[in-house]
């Protein structure tokens, strides 16, 4: 059970929150080719070690946010 | 006290554990083994217990060196396997807590303790826990001094300054310090989850084994287990004894047997030079290489050399194991310890240290330090610098080092166990490795050594030192196996606590739900929806009742409860801008006062959600949802604003529960809502109006699921049985979620989640209509262009019309051209319709025009379709304005059902339940807003621009009324907030609760506001409540005196 920093309500137990994968996955500007488009929609990286990413506080203040987590350790920074 | 065994009386000690009071009792065989059938007995004084499994009561596996025995307790000893009985009755409520602190010391031995001391003095928040009904760990066990007097003396002058929890195990160890502990309480267990800044692991050590030629015959004992049946329970195990001692704790069980009255004839012990003792031979540089047994097995004699010893009792001393089983869960590294020859904590992988023995400290005076230093250290204190509280001196000499003897192989023919819970030898492991395996880990399931109840407390080092010595390796290389949680067996019923039966998962039940009971409805679960399924008359099939639910909607008129529909509230400057570029159509130009159906589809371009939409002021829209999506639809609302288009000026606001809605359908609704609504009554299709409902406030919208005229009315839920009743007391008839349906399939409106599995896009629906071109974007937009999406040859929505009319073609079955040929898509709604005088089908398939031929199959059955429109019943919406009103409607003249709040029923449960320590009721209704951007100076900060305003104050503009959303309940009294705890995961203490929290208690989200010390105010959504309030009764039922 992580215990994951929301930014509005402080360290809460990783069962009030969703999961939101990869952070900083900007939607494409502009005209963009099938495969352009196909990266942002489908690819997305699954590094061992640091890796940022969105939690929502879904059963809490509703906020979305990044954190950096390590995927091995699972320490969050 | 007494207790029987297999069905034989006997009588215990107070304080006796099951297994020690058999001892008492000379019971010597306590069991079979699993795989051979051996006759086995007490092996140990713990929870390592590979032997002693007992059934008590509904427990089928117990170690009964854990069973503390109490006055009439029954047991039975197992036959080979565990079984569990079906029909026993469990009389335990088990349930759960959640304790938060800085510093979490597992283990109340001489580390523990002193790490506890050291930490609480600090000023840190505290919890210990120990297995044992009283404190002292090994102290219990042995006759140790401190500063020359008892040692139980100085654990009992201890001052804790912490929350200590006795007969309560750690089992398990997770990440960011989330250790999980069961405690055994009068009535059952309870499941601690602890969170703890920093963690001090002080769990001692097992003594382990080895493996010689008949070690597993009842009477061979770890010495240690001698040592503390002597020692704690004035048990003597035997009466002649032989000690294997490979380490020097054999020597202080053998004083200590002596000093109980056993006679020890020798100490066997491999080492070279040990030091004398007084009256006891000892056999230096020697193994025992055999046992014998009287006619039951039970041990009569052990050789040892040339030697043979005539006894009842071999005590074994093969060294000792740190318990690093919670350290290695932590995911801490583990280091071989070659002079310790046991594996000790290496590199820890969280906040966390080993205290004492468990990292091999195993003397009481440098486990005491060593508790004290780890205490302060964990409290954030840098070394004791001398201020620390003094160590009390022990009176034993520091230990030689373990002998290196993991197996003796002797001339005899009785097998040499190194696990005696799985029946496994050194000749299974011998085999495996002769097999080719090289690691612990395969050699484990291959033997399955280690995967006994006990996980190999006892034996594993044995497994890998016989491997190492089978491998020509260390043992330091072949390392051991992972340990992972459970420490100790835990059951199912203390994991499910009291999530079971009806609070297993919270049932969200509508302000109608009780009128739907009462006429009988069957209801059907969407999602943690109850919705009336259909509502049978007497005898009525339910073919039957839905043909006539059916009938009553196509031809006069009927209602259905539609309140568990989503509904957001969606306000600001750009609402509009927003919802265009989530639905696929156009929602900026809707005019005021007008309702739109739209599709949501996900960035891959797949549908995603449907609903109705409508624009009720210029910056106002509400929205509807699918049932089950609700939650998945805000949640992607707040997702693509906060985190791609923050810029743009909008809110939303859940009013799903604030809400109860009715449906009113046929082609007579007109005449329903002249009574209930007259302000609705000429509302155009797709229009929407604010108006009377029954003299409240309400809102009317005329939008239509099944193609006939139809409305769903809105009123605040405390209001949503008096319309549901007037309704139907008007003529309409009750329709559940079949003939819903039903009616929608004969119109061929697909619906998300069954028709579409997210691999179907608007344009598979053949809604393309609903796809807006000419917008810049919407999400899915770009994606409804990728060449899979846009190829052709895709499935698509049909229509089935089943050769046999009397045929239902089961949804889920395969649709071919012929046999052989690949299935071409699948069937995914299948009705009889009365409408239509046949049965009629949906499918999603590819390659098909209306008019070819297909097969449906499904199981042995093929039936015969012929494709078709979708849309079977009135394809020109002809009947979308039913009948006009023919006679004059007044007011609906009914008495009105009382307005009615979702607790009210439990308003005497409440009372009945309360008592000094914990009193609950309901708070009476109060106004209550959800207000958005500036503060409003008042009210409870739910989320950043996010308040809750509850009482009689004058709203502001942009306020959203959500009155009705949540019932709040109190809970007050001394006893409040341990009865919290068992189902809020957060840290109510002073210091770290702001106040109020939106969090869960139970399964249900709430709000958690604590108006003062010992009283609480919970806010659940109305849906909710009925869960919440059993649970609540439930808690108060289980405060225990
Ligand atoms: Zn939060």
């Amino acid at each position: 059970m992580l215990l994951i920093p929301c930014p509005f309500c402080g360290p809460r137990d990783e069962t009030e929150f969703r999961y939101g994968g990869q952070a900083g996955i900007a939607y494409p500007d502009g005209e963009t080719t099938d495969g352009e488009w196909a990266a942002y929609v489908f690819m997305r990286d699954n590094p061992k070690g640091w890796f940022h990413e969105r939690w929502f506080h879904a059963h809490g203040c509703r906020t979305w946010f990044t954190v950096e987590r390590h995927t091995v350790t699972q320490e969050i920074r | 006290m007494r207790f029987t065994f297999d069905g034989h009386a006997y009588r215990g000690e107070p304080g006796d554990t099951l297994a020690a009071a058999l001892l008492r009792n000379g019971v010597r065989v306590v069991g079979r083994s699993v795989e051979l059938g051996r006759p086995r007995g007490v092996f140990t004084a713990g929870p390592e217990e590979p032997n002693a499994l007992v059934r008590v009561g509904p427990d089928p596996m117990l170690a009964a060196t854990t069973v503390e025995l109490y006055d009439g307790l029954e047991a039975w000893s197992l036959r080979g396997k565990g079984r569990v009985d079906p029909d026993a009755r469990d009389e335990r409520r088990c349930d759960k807590g959640y304790l938060h602190c800085d510093v979490l010391v597992v283990g109340g031995g001489p580390a523990g303790l002193a790490a506890t001391v050291a930490a609480g003095r600090a000023g840190a928040r505290v919890i210990l826990l120990d297995d044992q009904p009283r404190l002292g760990g090994d102290l219990l066990n042995s006759r140790v001094t401190l500063d020359g007097r008892p040692a139980l003396e100085w654990v009992d002058g201890l001052e804790l300054p912490a929350r200590v929890l006795t007969r309560t195990t750690a089992v398990g160890y997770y990440d960011h310090n989330y250790v999980v502990a069961v405690e055994q309480r009068p009535h059952g267990e309870r499941l601690w989850h602890i969170r703890a800044r920093r963690v001090v692991l002080a769990t001692g050590a097992h003594e382990r084994s080895l493996a010689f030629p008949g070690n597993d015959r009842p009477g061979v004992m770890l010495a240690s287990a001698a040592r503390a049946y002597a020692n704690r329970y004035g048990v003597r195990p035997g009466r002649r004894a032989v000690v294997f001692a490979c380490a020097d704790s054999g020597y202080e069980a053998a004083r200590d047997l002596a000093d109980a009255g056993v006679e020890v004839l020798a100490i066997v012990d491999p080492r070279p030079d040990p030091p004398p003792v007084e009256g006891v031979e000892v056999l230096a540089g020697q193994v025992v290489t055999g046992t014998s047994g009287d006619a039951d097995g039970v041990l009569n004699g052990v050789r040892a050399g040339d030697r043979d010893f005539a006894c009842d009792l071999l005590a074994v001393a093969g060294g000792w194991n740190p318990a690093v089983q919670l350290f290695s869960q932590s995911q801490g590294r583990l280091r071989y310890d070659e002079e310790l020859l046991a594996f000790v904590p290496g590199t820890s992988a969280q906040a966390e240290r080993s205290a004492g023995a468990c990292r091999g400290l195993y003397g009481t005076s440098e486990a005491i330090a060593d508790g004290y230093a780890a205490g302060a250290e964990a409290a954030g204190q840098s070394g004791l610098s001398g201020h620390g509280p003094r160590v009390p001196e022990d009176d034993r000499r520091p230990p030689r080092p373990p002998a290196a003897v993991w197996s003796v192989t002797g001339p005899s023919s009785e097998p040499a166990f190194a696990d005696l819970h799985r029946d496994v030898t050194v000749a299974d492991l011998a085999r495996a490795t002769g097999a080719g395996l090289r690691s612990v880990e395969h050699v484990k399931r291959y033997t399955t050594a280690g995967t006994g109840a006990d996980q190999g407390k006892t034996s594993g080092a044995v497994v890998v030192g016989v491997m190492a010595a089978l491998l020509g390796a260390q043992p330091g290389q072949v390392g051991t196996t992972t340990f992972r949680p459970p420490y100790t067996p835990v059951s199912f019923a203390t994991l499910a606590g009291r999530d079971r039966g009806e609070l297993s998962d919270p049932v969200r039940t509508t302000a109608m739900h009780d009128a739907h009971v009462a006429r009988g409805a069957v209801f059907e679960d969407v999602g943690q929806w109850k919705r009336p399924w259909y509502f049978p008359r007497a005898g009525e099939t339910m073919a039957a009742a839905v043909r006539r639910e059916c009938e009553a909607a196509r031809t006069g008129v009927a209602a259905m409860d539609a309140s568990t529909l989503g509904k957001i509230d969606i306000r600001g400057a750009d609402a509009g801008a927003f919802l265009d570029r989530i639905y696929t159509n156009v929602y900026s130009t809707l005019p005021v006062g007008a309702c739109r159906y739209g599709l949501m589809c996900g960035a891959d371009g797949m549908v995603f959600d449907d609903g109705t939409t409508t624009r009720l002021a210029e910056t106002h829209y509400f929205m509807t949802t699918t049932t089950g999506n609700a939650a998945t639809v805000l949640d992607w609302l707040e997702e693509w604003h906060q985190t791609e288009w923050p810029e743009l000026e909008v809110s939303f606001t859940s009013v799903t529960d604030h809400w109860a809605t009715v449906a009113v359908a046929g082609p007579r609704a007109r005449e329903v809502i002249a009574a209930v609504a007259p302000g609705a009554v000429d509302l155009a299709f797709m229009r929407y109006a604010e108006t009377d409902v029954l003299g409240m406030p309400g809102r009317v919208f005329r939008i239509s699921f099944s193609g006939e005229l139809a409305y769903e009315v809105n009123v605040p839920w405390r209001h949503g049985r008096a319309l549901w009743e007037a309704v139907l007391d008007l003529g309409a008839v009750p329709y559940g979620t079949e003939t819903m349906h039903v009616l929608r399939a004969e119109k061929g409106f697909a619906i998300v989640g069954q028709d579409t599995d997210g691999t179907v896009t608007p344009q598979d629906l053949g809604m393309s209509w609903i796809v807006s071109s000419r917008k810049p974007d919407f999400v899915g937009k770009r994606s409804h262009a990728r060449p899979d999406t846009a190829r052709a040859g895709r499935k698509r929505l049909v229509g089935l019309l089943p050769d046999d009319p009397a045929a239902l073609v089961p949804e889920g079955a395969q649709l071919t051209s012929g046999e052989g040929t690949p299935a071409l898509g699948h069937v995914t709604s299948g009705y009889a319709s009365a409408a239509l005088g046949r049965s009629f089908a949906l499918a999603l398939v590819r390659e098909a025009e209306p008019g070819d031929r297909l097969t449906a199959v499904c199981g042995g059955e093929a039936h015969p379709v012929t494709v078709c429109s979708p849309v079977f019943l009135d394809p020109g919406n002809d009947r979308r304005d039913g009948l006009p009103l023919t006679v004059e409607v007044g007011p609906y003249q009914g008495e009105p059902w009382p307005a009615e709040s979702p607790a009210a029923a439990f308003a005497a449960r409440f009372q009945a339940a309360s008592t000094p320590a914990a009193r609950l009721r309901e708070i009476a209704f109060e106004p209550m807003w959800e207000v958005r951007g500036a503060d409003p100076g008042m009210g409870l900060a739910l989320g950043p621009s996010w308040w809750l305003v509850t009482g009689n104050v004058p709203p502001g503009p942009e306020w959203v009324d959500v009155s009705d959303q949540r019932t709040v309940l109190e809970l007050s009294g001394p006893a409040a907030e341990e009865i919290l705890i068992t189902g809020c995961p957060l840290d109510l203490h002073p210091s770290v609760f702001p106040g109020h929290a939106q969090t869960f208690l139970g399964r249900a989200s709430v709000l958690l506001e604590r108006r003062a010390p010992d009283n609480y105010r919970v806010y659940v959504r109305s849906s909710f409540t009925r869960y919440l309030a059993e649970w609540l009764l439930d808690a108060l039922g289980g405060i225990y005196p």
